[in-house]
C-alpha cells in the first residue's frame, strides 16, 4: 500500500542528491543547472503526492506552472551559457569573475 | 498477488531508478552521459507520478521535459566544447562537504516532515474519477476556470523566455548580407525607379 510519506520520502532524497550535486559540481555550470532542475522536479514529486491524498486540484495546477516556469528558466539560462562561452570560452565558474562578487 | 503490493513494488523500483540515476547526474565525469541519466530520472518519475494517477502531468513532464529541455540541454552540452578535466577540479575537494551538508538535511526534512505520521495516510479513491471524470478533465476544468489568469500569464512567461532567448544568442556580423524585412516593406517605387528627365530625339550626330 503506498502511503503519503513514500512520495515525501522520494521527493526528499531527490532534493538532497540534488543539494549534493551542487556542492560538488562547483565548477561546472550545466550539472549546476541539472541539479537545479532536479530540485525542481523532487518539489513536484511534493505537490503531485500532496494533490492526490488531499484530493485537491490546486497542486497539480501548481505543478504545471512550475514546469513552464522551468522551461522558461532552462531555455534563457542556456542562452546565456552559450554566450558566455562564445564570449570567454570557458564555462568555468572560478574564471567568471569579471563582475567581482 | 494483490494490487496494491503490485503498485508498492513498482513504486519501490521506480524510485529506485529515480534515485540511482539522480545520484548518476551528479556524479558522471561525461556532461553527456549526466544529461541522459537525467532523462531517465524524469523517466521514472513520471512513471512514479502515473502510479499516483496524475496522468496528464506524467505525461506533460515526458514531452516537456525528456522531448524539449533535455534535448535542449544535450544540444548546449554536444555544442559547447568543454574541458572535463579542468571541471573536475575540487570534485573531491568539495565531495565531503555535500555528503555531510545532504546527509544532515535529509535527516533534518525526515524528521521535519514526520514520516512515521503521515505513514498512516493510504491513497484513497481517485478524486478525479470521483468526479466522474478522467486526470486531464479534472486538470483542464479547474485550469480553464479557477486558474485562467494565471495560465494566461504562464503563456506569456514562455514568449517572453522565447524571444529573450533568441534575442541573447542573436549575433550579427558585419560581413553576412540580410534581408530587413522593415526595409522591404517599407520601399516606395521612388527608390527603385529613377525618371529621368530628358530630350525626346536622338542626339544629332556628325556628319562624316
Amino acid at each position: 500500500m503506498i502511503t503519503l510519506s513514500h512520495f515525501i520520502v522520494l521527493g526528499a532524497v531527490l532534493f538532497c542528491i540534488a543539494v549534493a550535486g551542487i556542492f560538488i559540481n562547483r565548477k561546472n555550470v550545466i550539472v549546476l543547472l541539472m541539479s537545479i532542475e532536479l530540485m525542481l522536479l523532487a518539489v513536484n514529486i511534493n505537490f503531485v503526492a500532496f494533490s492526490r491524498f488531499s484530493g485537491d486540484v490546486a497542486g497539480q495546477v501548481f505543478v504545471f506552472f512550475i514546469l513552464t516556469v522551468a522551461a522558461a528558466e532552462t531555455a534563457i539560462g542556456l542562452a546565456i551559457l552559450t554566450l558566455l562561452f562564445r564570449n570567454r570560452s570557458t564555462i568555468n565558474i572560478a574564471e567568471i569573475d569579471s563582475m567581482k562578487g | 498477488m494483490s494490487a496494491q503490493l503490485l503498485q508498492l513494488i513498482c513504486f519501490y523500483a521506480f524510485a529506485a531508478v529515480a534515485g540511482i540515476s539522480a545520484l548518476m547526474v551528479i556524479t558522471l565525469r561525461n556532461s553527456v552521459h549526466a544529461v541522459l541519466s537525467l532523462v531517465l530520472t524524469f523517466f521514472s518519475v513520471a512513471c512514479i507520478w502515473l502510479l499516483a494517477q496524475a496522468e496528464f502531468l506524467a505525461i506533460a513532464l515526458i514531452v516537456v521535459y525528456v522531448g524539449a529541455v533535455m534535448v535542449l540541454f544535450l544540444f548546449v552540452v554536444m555544442m559547447l566544447d568543454i574541458n572535463l578535466e579542468r571541471m573536475r577540479e575540487g570534485f573531491i575537494k568539495f565531495l565531503p562537504v555535500g555528503i555531510v551538508v545532504a546527509a544532515v538535511m535529509l535527516v533534518e526534512m525526515l524528521a521535519l516532515i514526520g514520516v512515521r505520521a503521515m505513514h498512516v495516510m493510504t491513497m484513497g479513491p481517485d478524486p478525479a474519477a470521483a468526479a466522474g471524470m478522467s486526470n486531464t478533465a479534472w486538470l483542464g476544468q479547474a485550469l480553464y476556470t479557477r486558474f485562467l489568469l494565471p495560465f494566461e500569464i504562464a503563456a506569456l512567461i514562455l514568449t517572453v523566455g522565447l524571444i529573450a532567448a533568441v534575442v541573447l544568442t542573436l549575433r550579427h556580423k558585419p560581413l553576412t548580407r540580410r534581408q530587413n524585412p522593415g526595409d522591404q516593406v517599407r520601399v516606395s517605387n521612388r527608390d527603385r525607379v529613377r525618371v529621368v528627365k530628358m530630350a525626346a530625339e536622338r542626339p544629332q550626330e556628325s556628319e562624316s
